[in-house]
């Protein structure tokens, strides 16, 4: 066998066990996102009566709470930034990386200094090569999060805000996540989580118009319960959508490496055939050209 | 008899829905029980058993662990982080997590164990 005709075996060899990796990537990917998509569903009634009991306190207690006031001197920010713990998911990682850079330059051109809660080793690595300080950072659960590991996310976000400004404590608290909106589409996001961001509208809320609520113990002490779980509902949430963006996300790149690595394979067939060919007419000639100078030979001593 | 809309919700979960005469459930304030045409309400649960009443006589108790109690229009929504429906629970499991939790006075853990020793009944 020619030389040529042997790298192109050895490659087309190489190029078939790639695509076959990719293809069981793109498989795991595909099975995993209809269990992340029904985990959101699953997580969204929480969500949906939280955030109007939250709103219900909002709209009908003046009470003056440090978690729902903006306060407009603010000095500091935190933001957290979700990603994947493995790559091999085409722009997934990038995107969520790029929109958290854009709003921490929002924020330092507001004036802000800017704490960074990493969630995934794709974000910690990010910051850590270019020797960023993180306030916050946390692995191991982005493909399948758990509502303890939001809780614990949570719990030192919370801390950091109720903490005084001056004692390294911030002011605001953003999140910037993937939001999935369909197999193809998932976009990153940016999201302000506190202060509450109060919306005026005359729309009515969903389910129609807050009655009178009577609250026990008292709206206050309602909402200092309410508050600590509405982010930690947001920020499960803002989990539970990532992964299914994760997910998604790997499956379409998993699935172009896959449509990729045929069309290599095709192409490589083709010039290995060709390669196979010209040698086999080279061996051709060459008989046919030694017999032609045998019977030549044989000819002339008669 | 008239009933109310009960939705029983986890975070991660919807756990029980369906109609009801009577819930009795703990807040801060103490036991509150609802019935149909309550005041609007909305109030802090202590992590302790929930009891909801049904027309037919059946009640179904679960382990709240805290969360929060809202009514209106007759609906009445329980949310917390984890509920357990009192048959769900694992009694010799959660013995074992109270001797546990008091041998290493670990109070949250106690208290969970507690909450649902007394969902499934077994009270302490």
């Amino acid at each position: 066998m020619g030389a040529q005709l042997r790298v192109y075996r050895r490659r087309i060899r190489s190029v078939s066990a790639t695509k076959k990796i990719t293809r069981a990537q793109e498989l795991i990917a595909a099975s995993r996102i209809v269990k992340a998509q029904q985990r959101v569903a699953a997580a969204k009634p929480y969500a949906d009566e939280l955030t109007r009991a939250v709103s219900a306190v909002a709209t009908f207690s003046n009470a003056k709470h440090p978690l729902t006031e903006a306060n407009p001197g603010a000095t500091r920010a935190a933001v957290l930034l979700v990603t994947s713990d493995r790559g091999f998911a085409g722009a997934y990682n990038s995107s969520a990386i790029k929109a958290a850079e854009q709003l921490v330059e929002l924020l330092r051109a507001e004036g802000k200094e800017v704490e960074r809660f990493v969630i995934g080793n794709k974000g910690i690595g990010y910051n850590r090569f270019r020797g960023r300080e993180l306030a916050g950072e946390w692995n191991g659960f982005s493909d399948n999060p758990q509502y303890s590991d939001a809780k614990k996310v949570a719990g030192a976000l919370i801390d950091a805000f109720v903490l005084p400004t001056a004692d390294g404590g911030v002011d605001e608290i953003h999140i910037v996540s993937t939001e999935f909106e369909s197999m193809l589409t998932q976009n990153a996001v940016a999201k302000r989580v506190l202060p509450l961001v109060v919306e005026d509208t005359d729309e009515e809320p969903t389910g129609g118009a807050f009655p009178l609520y009577e609250f026990e113990p008292s709206a206050a002490g309602v909402l200092d319960a309410l508050l600590p779980r509405y982010v930690e509902s947001r920020i499960y949430n803002a989990l539970l959508q990532s992964a299914a963006s994760e997910h998604a996300a790997r499956r379409k790149a998993m699935k172009s490496a896959t449509e990729n690595a045929e069309d290599l394979i095709r192409t490589l067939t083709r010039l290995a055939n060709n390669a196979r060919q010209a040698e086999i007419t080279n061996e051709i000639s060459e008989i046919v050209g030694g017999a032609d100078a045998l019977a030549d030979a044989t000819a002339g001593s008669e | 008899m008239a009933e109310l809309h009960v939705e029983l919700v986890a975070a991660d979960r919807k756990v029980w829905s369906g109609e009801a005469t009577i819930v009795v459930a703990r807040t801060t304030d103490g036991d509150t029980g609802i019935q149909p045409g309550h005041t609007p309400v909305l109030g802090v649960l202590e992590s302790g058993p929930v009891t909801i009443r049904q027309a037919d006589g059946t009640t179904i108790v679960a382990a709240v662990h805290g969360g929060f109690i809202s009514f209106a229009n007759n609906e009445l929504s329980l949310l917390a982080e984890i509920v357990e429906l009192a048959d769900e629970i694992d009694v010799a499991r959660a013995e074992r997590a109270l001797e546990r939790a008091g041998a290493e006075k670990d109070a949250a853990a106690e208290r969970r164990a507690d909450t649902r020793l007394r969902a499934a009944g077994v009270g302490h």
